[in-house]
């Protein structure tokens, strides 16, 4: 739930908003209960921005994109809440509208390339497939295209790698390939479900870096989900922290993650090694993740956090705008402020 | 999932019961199998008290009787209540069954487990081994394997182990070739045990289960051998009854008195059925049960 | 100087790969050299950390360490005494290890504290009447109660999970901790957790530990110095604080610079390219001469046939890198404000 955010553009991009999430729901019938996997999610991308999603496991971070772009499992359904893209709502569209979009309007790129990549076809060919059918190029157009998105994504000899098989690649190239194929059809945003969490340190520095400079160039919105803060520093103007299911906190990159006001950000900043700055101890946040079936009352962080306070396990936490185009769910969120003394600044 | 004790230390979630005991009666086709086969086991094993009459006695004054009071279904061509007959025979072949899967598992799992641990030139040799066995079809050469050794129950359990083994070595093989990769091996390894104890208390109890999965379909298998066997008189030698001998006898009759030869028949079945849904239903609770 | 406890001279591991046929077809070399030619020293006390990508070598080189994968070449020294290949019971236990995966790397049958006892039973590590306290001290070292003694591993999480590894590793009394990517399949919060029990467990029972990680950030905050690999070589040892400061090895500097940081700046860095470029070359094919020559931005002819060696800095001989150029100015200490405030270094 937002009070306040709806319309309200922050950051970089060419102006408009691109995506607009609005209080989004997503439940899955288990055997054990109801999982509310995602409880009032709102956010927007304008275009040409990369806005960040951040948050442990459990924390809902990837039913969120996959409720956007419509690949929940069947056992989860949007129960409530709108997705609209370039205005319109994607929620209540068939599975075959959607594919009409999916491609040409919005695309996703997964964590395993492997898993994600056809493994019995041919590399360009599944570069070549969307534009073919989204966007009715001939064959040899569609190859064209192709070998330019190679050349673009910075895979070295493309003729010769048109025709490679994905188990021929190096897991940092099949990544390349997967955001050729995201890109096919020109689409407008693309959905980043950890595509780097499984690469090595210097292919994630070269995959961060084509993704923003594809932002920069083509002018494509990204929506990164990770569970790794210093990533999205890396590539982001704003940040969206989930936890349990909800939003925390909202803003800007350097906002959110030097100077957190939600004891939920602080703890992941402050429990984090940083090759930056060396901390006496790091200190973990205490405790388990929540139950998804029966959350905690009030603030779903309440019991983990150090702040509680008695109004915290009773009241509702919707997110509130704070001065500087941020927003955070805590009710106490001064006492961060006050707790980031102890950094050592090298 | 744990609570924070009051000195920061973590409690342990504490699990009602293992999952999978207890859910197995909520799975419909797992407990008809059960039940079918406890009805089965407790008419084979209370045959001798379900019925006043016996099974070998002949009795040529009551031959071909059709089904009454005194005779539930009827008698056979030598007098002989089919009914009884239908009891002792379900005893000898269940029993026999049964026995004749443990041997070919205990020498199918030992040798598996050695092949897939080990590797190497243990590993080859087995591995022919079981290549020339299994390149026969296994009816042919159990009941080739009886004709040699004369009928009889105990060429029965010879030639069932001596083929038989090889499905379980193979088995057991694949499973332990998959987890003896895992890393708690290697920490087993890392402290000090040795191979033996490795295989014996660390892979076997987690790969045992897909070759009791199987043992279940082995006895359907075998129960079915000893029918053919019986059929073409290999199997255990008149006049202890035998169901597959039954069928084979009552064969004559079909026209005439058709129950002689479907009872045994339909005993079979449904034999095999709860078997192969036990089978099944155990299948399907391991397999997401286990961490 | 004091003899280091671990002593490790040119340690080489390879594997054969695939058939002789398809190999001789694409004229490929077979064999895989995992680790080629590693010497690595640990002393007592030391927490050192090998750093390096996937690839570099570092899981196998400490699976050779601990004794539980054969080594090709090369002596391992313990104490001054040569182990040999196959190792008395006694030795094997002196070495221990942690592994990276929490959910495969713990018996699923077996309860923690049947774990335990099978190994205090098996080594008569005390006697049998003790086992239990016994069981319940290592446990509550590592902050689980003594209620999981009787808990199958499923009833734990990650990070409670690889407490129970640590304690079954320290069972057997090991001088050495080898940790494979200890903390890295676990989520951030918790990684915490058990790198601040690492920490306190060198602290309390004197612990020496290597450990392997890829994220530097985790090596930092643990370790007196590190080690970097790549394709199987060392390519730079520093103490931890100077190899931060002032790296001297380009994939090292490469390695750095990749690093995601919290105070990134897009927008500024936009104009840079990546830190290290290109893929790194098979492990079935290494670069003649220096393997980081294809992609080292100071590349020179030099460096297609001479294969650098592990060379100290002039004057500061703890910090050794594999590269030609690596001292061509002088080596700087870290300025005394860099130095940050790690407990129970002691130097």
């Amino acid at each position: 739930m937002t009070i306040g955010g709806a319309g309200a553009l922050s950051g970089a991009g060419t102006g408009g908003t691109v995506l607009e999430v609005r209080d989004l729901r997503v439940r899955i019938a288990a055997r054990h209960g109801t999982v509310r996997a995602v409880d009032g999610v709102s956010l927007e991308v304008a275009r040409g921005e990369a806005v960040g999603l951040v948050g442990e496991s459990g924390s809902g971070k990837s039913m969120t994109l996959r409720a956007i772009i419509g690949v929940l499992p069947p056992e989860a359904k949007v129960t409530s809440g709108q997705v609209l893209l370039d205005g319109v709502d994607l929620v209540p569209l068939s599975n075959s509208d959607l594919n009409r979009i999916r491609g040409p309007k919005i695309s996703m790129i997964f964590q395993e390339p492997m898993s994600a990549l056809n493994p019995v076809m041919r590399v360009g060919y599944q570069i070549a497939e969307g534009p073919r059918v989204h966007l009715g190029y001939s064959k040899a157009q569609a190859a064209e295209r192709a070998l330019e998105l190679m050349r673009r994504v910075g895979i070295p000899d493309p003729e010769r790698r048109f025709r490679a098989y994905p188990h021929e690649f190096s897991g940092g190239m099949r990544q390349r390939v997967m955001i050729a194929i995201a890109l096919s059809c020109e689409p407008e945003i693309i959905l980043c479900d950890e595509p780097t969490t499984a690469l090595d340190v210097t292919i994630q520095d070269q995959i961060l870096r084509l993704l923003a400079s594809l932002c920069r160039e083509s002018g494509v919105s990204l929506i990164f989900v990770t569970h790794d803060l210093p990533v999205v520093a890396q590539l982001c103007q704003r940040v969206a922290v989930m936890y349990g299911g909800e939003l925390v906190e909202r803003g800007h990159v350097h906002d959110v993650l030097l100077d957190p006001r939600h004891p939920y950000t602080l703890g992941l900043v402050r429990s984090a090694p940083d090759v930056e700055y060396v901390r006496e101890s790091l200190v973990p946040i205490p405790g388990s993740p929540p139950s998804l079936v029966s959350p905690p009352s009030g603030c779903r962080f309440h019991p983990r956090c150090a702040f509680v306070e008695q109004d915290c396990r009773v009241q509702p936490t919707p997110l509130r705008e704070l001065p500087g185009g941020r927003y955070t769910a805590c009710l106490h969120y001064e006492r961060c402020e006050e707790a980031l003394a102890d950094r050592i600044r090298p | 999932m744990s609570a924070i004790s009051a000195d920061g230390l973590m409690a342990v979630e504490r699990q009602v019961a293992p999952r999978s005991v207890r859910r197995w009666y909520r799975q419909p086709a797992l407990a008809f199998g059960v039940v079918l086969l406890g009805l089965i086991v407790i008419a084979a094993v209370l045959g001798p008290l379900l019925s006043p009459y016996n099974p070998i006695t002949q009795n040529l004054g009551q031959t071909l009787l059709g089904p009454s009071a005194h005779h539930l279904v009827g008698t056979d061509q030598l007098g002989r209540d089919t009914f009884t007959r239908l009891l002792y025979g379900l005893r000898n072949d269940l029993r026999i069954a049964f026995l004749a899967v443990v041997s070919p598992f205990c020498i199918g799992v030992v040798l598996g487990s050695i092949s897939g641990y080990f590797g190497g030139w243990v590993d080859a040799v087995i591995m022919r081994l079981v290549d020339i066995v299994v390149a026969f079809p296994f009816y042919v050469l159990v009941i080739a394997l009886v004709f040699v050794l004369g009928p009889g129950q105990r060429s029965i359990y010879i030639a069932i182990t001596l083929v038989g083994w090889v499905s379980y070595a193979r088995i057991i093989r694949s499973e332990i070739l998959v987890a003896k990769r895992q890393d708690y091996v290697l920490a087993a390894q890392s402290g000090g045990l040795s191979a033996v104890r490795i295989m014996a208390r660390h892979l076997l109890p987690n790969v045992v289960s897909q070759a009791i999965i199987y043992g279940m379909s082995d006895i359907v298998q075998d129960i079915l051998a000893i029918v053919a066997l019986g059929y073409f008189g290999l199997g255990i030698p008149p006049p202890t009854p035998d169901l597959g001998s039954m069928i084979n006898d009552g064969q004559n009759f079909m026209t005439t008195h058709w129950q002689l030869t479907t009872f045994p028949g339909l005993v079979v079945v449904l034999v095999g059925l709860s078997l192969s849904l036990i089978g099944d239903g155990l299948a399907d609770i391991i397999r997401p049960g286990q961490a | 100087m004091t003899e280091p406890l671990l002593s490790v001279s040119d340690m080489a591991v390879s594997f054969t790969v695939g058939s002789r046929l398809a190999a001789s077809i694409k004229h490929e070399q077979r064999l895989l050299r995992a680790v080629d030619g590693v010497d690595l020293d640990l002393a007592k006390g030391e927490a050192l950390a090998l750093v390096g990508e996937s690839g570099s070598g570092k899981s196998t080189f400490a699976l050779a360490l601990a004794g539980l994968r054969p080594a090709d070449r090369g002596q391992i020294k313990f104490d001054g005494r040569v182990l040999p290949s196959r190792r008395s019971s006694a030795d094997q236990q002196r070495i221990q290890m942690v592994f990276q995966d929490p959910y495969s790397s713990l018996n699923p049958r077996l309860t923690v504290g049947g774990m335990l006892r099978e190994l205090i039973r098996v080594h008569h590590i005390v006697p049998q009447g003790q086992a239990d306290s016994y069981c319940k001290e290592l446990l509550r070292l590592v902050g689980l109660d003594g209620e999981a003694m009787r808990a199958y591993p499923r009833q734990f999480s990650g990070g409670q999970r690889q407490r129970v590894a640590i304690a079954r590793a320290l069972v057997l009394k090991p001088d050495v901790l080898v940790a494979d990517e200890p903390v890295s399949a676990l989520d951030v919060s918790v990684q915490a957790t058990i790198l601040n029990l690492l920490a306190d467990l060198r602290a309390e029972l004197g612990l020496t530990l290597l450990l392997i990680s890829h994220n530097l950030a985790v090596v930092r905050h643990l370790c007196d110095r590190v080690a970097v690999m790549y394709l199987g070589r060392i390519v730079e040892v520093a103490p931890t604080e100077q190899l931060f400061a002032d790296p001297r090895h380009p994939y090292t500097k490469g390695l750095l610079a990749a690093i995601p940081r919290l105070t990134a700046d897009p927008v500024r860095e936009a104009d840079e390219g990546p830190a290290v470029v290109g893929d790194p070359p098979s492990a079935l094919r290494i670069p003649v001469g220096c393997r980081f020559r294809t992609r080292c931005p100071i590349a020179q002819q030099r460096c297609e046939f001479d294969d650098p060696l592990l060379t100290a800095a002039p004057g500061s001989p703890a910090h050794r890198a594999a590269c030609h150029f690596a001292f061509e100015g002088a080596i700087d200490a870290p300025p005394a404000g860099q130095r940050a405030a790690v407990p129970g270094k002691g130097d």
